[in-house]
């Protein structure tokens, strides 16, 4: 996908004047708000990430009885944190294991869980990854520098459907004693994808 | 449909590109092509599944070669003609006739209610369920030329029933304005051999959300 490559970020793009035409003519027949879209963009620019599923992720590491919840009814545990709606509305969490270590993908567009991640990075979009992680993880887990011992499980969720999918990571070692807050610096978007661990304190 | 967008198992598409600190727009217009398709999908005229239809139906050639956001845009235009509203004069002349607010016009102090609400898809079903946790399936033999959410990939192959999700509307007919005809949802389990053969990476399982009309006794 070559313009899935940042240097062809600042390139003068007809696409940026056929949207701004659309805009345009949107804008004038009474169908959209420019105000609105601004709000959005607020929103996915600035105010939604993965800042909020590594909470999800560092009180589920801290509180026995939080990860419990989230694994019987992920949408309500973490509708809990305050982190709901659009692309969120059917939660699951699945948990890493020393066995079995879980990767989401959506191969048939690019279905993710906007509430806890944000907006999915261009390469979750792209045709390499949605053809290769539920064929080959490993060696797409290898090109994001992970490497999974000999025995252990990869399970690939395909979200087909309106279920969506947050990893819970495994809790890095060393890390007993860490305040929440300390523990949530420690997840990764990635990790939250399945493809990559958490980082491990220095 | 069997269209570009049915990627799994697809092989030449080269390596994954990470990119742990990009931001979510690499261009302004991307961010305001999200934002576009985000309004005009409040309007009302086309559902979720409808919407990914348009994008799954560009033309493999124009697919593989767009952008993300690009793919987002040249179907939303699609659904804009679809539904009558706007006119190929007007996207041509890049000009709308002038027109009062529309009354579901998405307004900026109801995004955030709107995006808190999103659009849940689970629906009450009278109907017990065909397959239970355990069970044994074959995701069907069927090449719709219409919507589906059943990979190819799966298609024939045996899994196993992993989790019952209740009622869900169904997007097969949905796409197509045959209205929300809620099935029950499963999770179902693959093992990488079922799919791929002797190809197959050890240790792998793959799992699809299936509709139950996916699914047949195995």
């Amino acid at each position: 996908m070559p313009h899935d490559h940042h240097d062809h970020d600042n390139h003068l793009d007809p696409m940026d004047a056929r949207v701004r035409a659309l805009e345009t003519i949107l804008t004038q027949k009474g169908l959209v708000d420019p105000a609105a879209m601004d709000r959005i963009i607020q929103t996915y620019a600035e105010e939604v990430g993965p800042k909020n599923g590594a909470q999800v992720v560092a009180r589920a590491w801290d509180e026995p009885e939080y990860a419990d919840w989230l694994a019987r009814d992920a949408t309500a545990a973490i509708a809990d944190m305050g982190f709901e709606g659009r692309q969120g509305e059917h939660m699951q969490a699945v948990f890493n294991t020393d066995a079995v270590h879980n990767l989401v993908v959506c191969t048939l567009c690019s279905c993710y869980p906007w509430p806890v991640l944000g907006l999915p990075p261009a390469w979750y979009k792209a045709p390499a990854y949605r053809s290769r992680a539920v064929m080959e993880p490993r060696a797409v887990l290898a090109e994001f520098g992970v490497t999974l011992p000999d025995g252990q499980t990869v399970r690939v969720w395909d979200s087909t459907a309106e279920l969506r999918y947050l990893v819970i990571p495994r809790r890095p070692a060393g890390t007993e004693g860490y305040a929440r807050a300390q523990l949530a610096e420690l997840v990764t978007r990635d990790s939250m994808i399945g493809a990559g661990l958490a980082r491990v304190p220095a | 449909m069997n269209g570009p967008h049915d990627l799994g198992g697809q092989m030449g598409f080269g390596p994954v590109r990470p990119d742990s600190d990009a931001p979510p727009f690499h261009a302004e217009w991307e961010a305001r092509a999200l934002a576009l398709t985000l309004c005009a999908g409040a309007l009302g005229r086309w559902t979720l599944d409808e919407s990914r239809h348009a994008r799954e139906s560009l033309p493999p050639a124009i697919y593989y070669n767009a952008s993300y956001f690009e793919i987002w845009v040249r179907a939303l235009e699609a659904l804009l003609l679809r539904h009558g509203l706007v006119s190929d004069t007007e996207l041509a002349a890049w000009q709308g006739a002038q027109a009062p607010p529309h009354p579901r016009r998405l307004a900026p102090q109801a995004v955030a209610p709107a995006l808190a609400r999103g659009g849940p898809t689970d629906r009450p079903l009278d109907s017990a369920p065909r397959f239970r946790p355990g069970d044994r399936v074959r995701a069907r033999v069927m090449h719709p030329r219409g919507h589906t959410r059943l990979p190819r990939y799966v298609r024939g192959a045996i899994g196993v029933i992993e989790a019952d999700h209740g009622g869900h509307v169904f997007p097969d007919t949905n796409a197509h304005g045959g209205g929300e005809a809620p099935q029950r949802l499963y999770t179902v389990v693959f093992d990488g051999a079922a799919l791929w053969g002797a190809d197959a990476e050890p240790e792998l399982q793959v799992s699809v959300d299936a509709w139950e009309s996916y699914l047949d006794p195995a």
